[in-house]
């Protein structure tokens, strides 16, 4: 059946979701976002932050406490089946029968979805190919890689062509080579028109892919913005310097702290609006070459790993208040 | 694609998924219980049953309780199908793939039963075809066999969906054929006539729902039954209908299934 859905809908919309299990842990604390149609969009947050239990509410594995979401503007609780036909889930864990075969598995999973099995051939032959499964296609899917297992979980998730995909940690333990290709997949993917969701550990990838950014921990957003917008909030960066030789004073720069990591290796730690060239021109004029130069960590990850601190100390902040 | 047109796709995927699956392993699930049958004959009803002679009706032992080990093959191997079919399922966590699926739960709840069904009836015909080389057997009532066959095994099926819902651990699919199932099927009737038992153990036998299938399909095939036939599809019908009910609200509210 083909989807309906108001062509200005949202792709998704969260409204204050809650999510509270029985043994009283309260994994989401009513939690509201939007997602625009198209859009590649990183969720965010640390182990246990509440981002696998969104997401099962979003693909129905967990049921919401309170709240609702809509997919293109079809509520996940009241129109379940239709709602289910407009997303794709790469998830976490790798959840097919190891026995079966990967060209089988796409199959029937295009089955589930009531799409008759002549297309759903033709989908898994596609999809398979441009994940460069194919030549797999007819073996057990336990022989298959870890890279492979995870890529086929991608072919399965596109047998429906959803409008939605949510990738959950899609390239956990996957080499960067197969990674890259994966990211090509999807990327193209998104550029087609599909919206993506993706929540990753490897912030470089959510950085250099996502448009649109949420933190989520203690099952509360504690950022909702633009990656660009996050970007430029991050003041001061660290930069790792190899050098081919170093005297044994460092020299001093004002809004620059230099520190010797070792005999060829300096950091330079200054403000985003500090120039490059006087911190070169200065260490030039102290003798100091510098044969390459890269950023200590990923941008995303330095303003990701202060966020989440500063959320953990305003909470155990009040926790101290509430205790006093 | 209307909503019944993607429904029906998706339950005759789930079928063919079963039934590929009884075939890829069929030294699981077909090889075993024809040996097992095969044994039974041979010790139950030719050597032992040759001492014996006509039980009721003025049939032989062996052509007795031929009717109750193939209802009792399919019965078990119903229920064995779907409980580790589907335990396995959620211990792969492949479940999920239906559970993300827009399937309503009476497709995901009829397709695996159809499965179980189907190994069943394959089964039971085997059993049959086995049997034969051991007696001659004609069936009086085609349409009351077959319909019993069907929902002796529907009953089964549904039991061990419901078993494989609640079940955490391999084990506790074991259980239920060991302790439940096992006795109730060798009291239900299939070596013996209930007749032959005195009170109050007649009447607790015909509490046992396994009686009434054994008996249904032993009076389709011998035209014998130690209850009345109607009786017999009343009682199987109305299991039918609560199984698939409990089933369903299962199914419903995610037990063991959706957190």
């Amino acid at each position: 059946m083909s989807p309906q859905y108001p062509d200005t809908a949202p792709a998704l919309v969260v409204d204050n979701l809650r999510k509270t299990y029985s043994n009283g842990v309260e994994a989401l604390k009513g939690i509201s976002l939007t997602v625009q149609p198209g859009d590649f969009f990183a969720l965010l947050g640390p182990n246990g932050a509440g981002k696998s239990t969104l997401i099962g509410i979003l693909s129905s594995l967990v049921n919401s406490t309170s709240g609702d979401a809509r997919v293109f503007g079809v509520s996940v609780n009241r129109q379940r089946s239709a709602a289910m036909r407009l997303i794709g889930l790469v998830p976490q864990e790798i959840n097919f029968n190891q026995f079966e075969k990967p060209f089988d598995i796409c199959v029937n999973e295009a089955g589930f979805y009531g799409i008759p099995r002549k297309i759903a051939a033709e989908r898994a032959e596609k999809y398979l190919n441009e994940l460069r499964l194919w030549d797999k296609a007819q073996m057990q899917a336990r022989t298959l890689s870890g890279g492979m297992k995870r890529r086929l979980m991608i072919a399965r998730a596109m047998m429906n062509e959803p409008k939605l995909l949510i990738l959950d940690e899609p390239t956990a333990g996957v080499d960067i080579e197969i990674r890259r290709s994966m990211w090509q997949f999807v990327s193209g993917i998104n550029a087609a028109g599909t919206t993506v969701i993706l929540t990753t550990h490897y912030l470089e990838e959510a950085e250099s892919l996502c448009r649109n950014i949420a933190i989520i921990d203690h099952g509360a957003i504690i950022k909702n913005t633009s990656m660009k917008r996050l970007l430029a909030t991050l003041d001061v960066e660290t930069f790792v310097l190899d050098v081919a030789a170093m005297p044994g004073e460092l020299p001093t720069l004002p809004n620059v702290t230099l520190r010797r990591r070792d005999e060829h290796t300096l950091e330079a730690e200054m403000a985003r609006s500090h120039d490059l060239n006087s911190l070169f021109a200065t260490l030039s004029t102290h003798g100091i070459m510098v044969t390459s130069m890269r950023n200590k960590t990923n941008r995303l990850e330095e303003l990701f790993v202060r966020l989440v601190e500063h959320g953990r100390q305003e909470l155990d902040h009040h926790g101290v208040e509430r205790a006093a | 694609m209307s909503n019944a047109a993607a429904n029906l796709v998706a339950l005759n995927t789930l079928i063919r998924r079963e039934i590929v699956r009884i075939v890829r392993i069929w030294t699981q699930t077909l090889i075993p219980p024809a040996i097992t049958m095969t044994l039974y004959f041979v010790i139950f009803g030719k050597l032992i049953g040759s001492r014996i002679g006509s039980i009721e009706g003025g049939f032989s032992y062996m052509q007795y309780i031929v009717p109750g080990l193939v209802m009792m093959s399919i019965i078990t191997n119903s229920y064995g199908n779907i409980s580790s079919s589907f335990f396995g399922a959620k211990f792969s966590r492949a479940v999920e793939e239906m559970l993300v699926s827009p399937m309503p739960n009476w497709v995901i709840l009829a397709g695996y039963v159809a499965g179980a069904v189907v190994r069943g009836l394959v089964v039971g015909i085997l059993v049959l075809l086995i049997a034969l080389f051991f007696t001659d057997l004609h069936v009086l009532h085609p349409l009351i066999t077959f319909a019993s066959v069907l929902l002796g095994a529907t009953i089964f099926s549904l039991a061990g969906f419901v078993n494989a819902v609640y079940a955490k651990k391999f084990d506790d699919i074991a259980l239920v054929p060991t302790f439940i199932l096992t006795p109730l099927t060798y009291l239900g009737g299939v070596f013996y006539s209930v007749n032959m038992l005195g009170e109050p153990w007649q009447a607790i036998s015909r509490a046992n729902p396994i009686l009434y299938m054994v008996n249904a399909f032993r009076y389709g095939v011998l035209g014998i039954s130690d209850v009345h036939v109607g009786w017999a599809f009343v009682v199987m019908i109305g299991f039918v209908i609560a199984l698939s009910v409990v089933a369903l609200q299962l199914l419903k509210r995610g037990v063991g299934l959706r957190s």
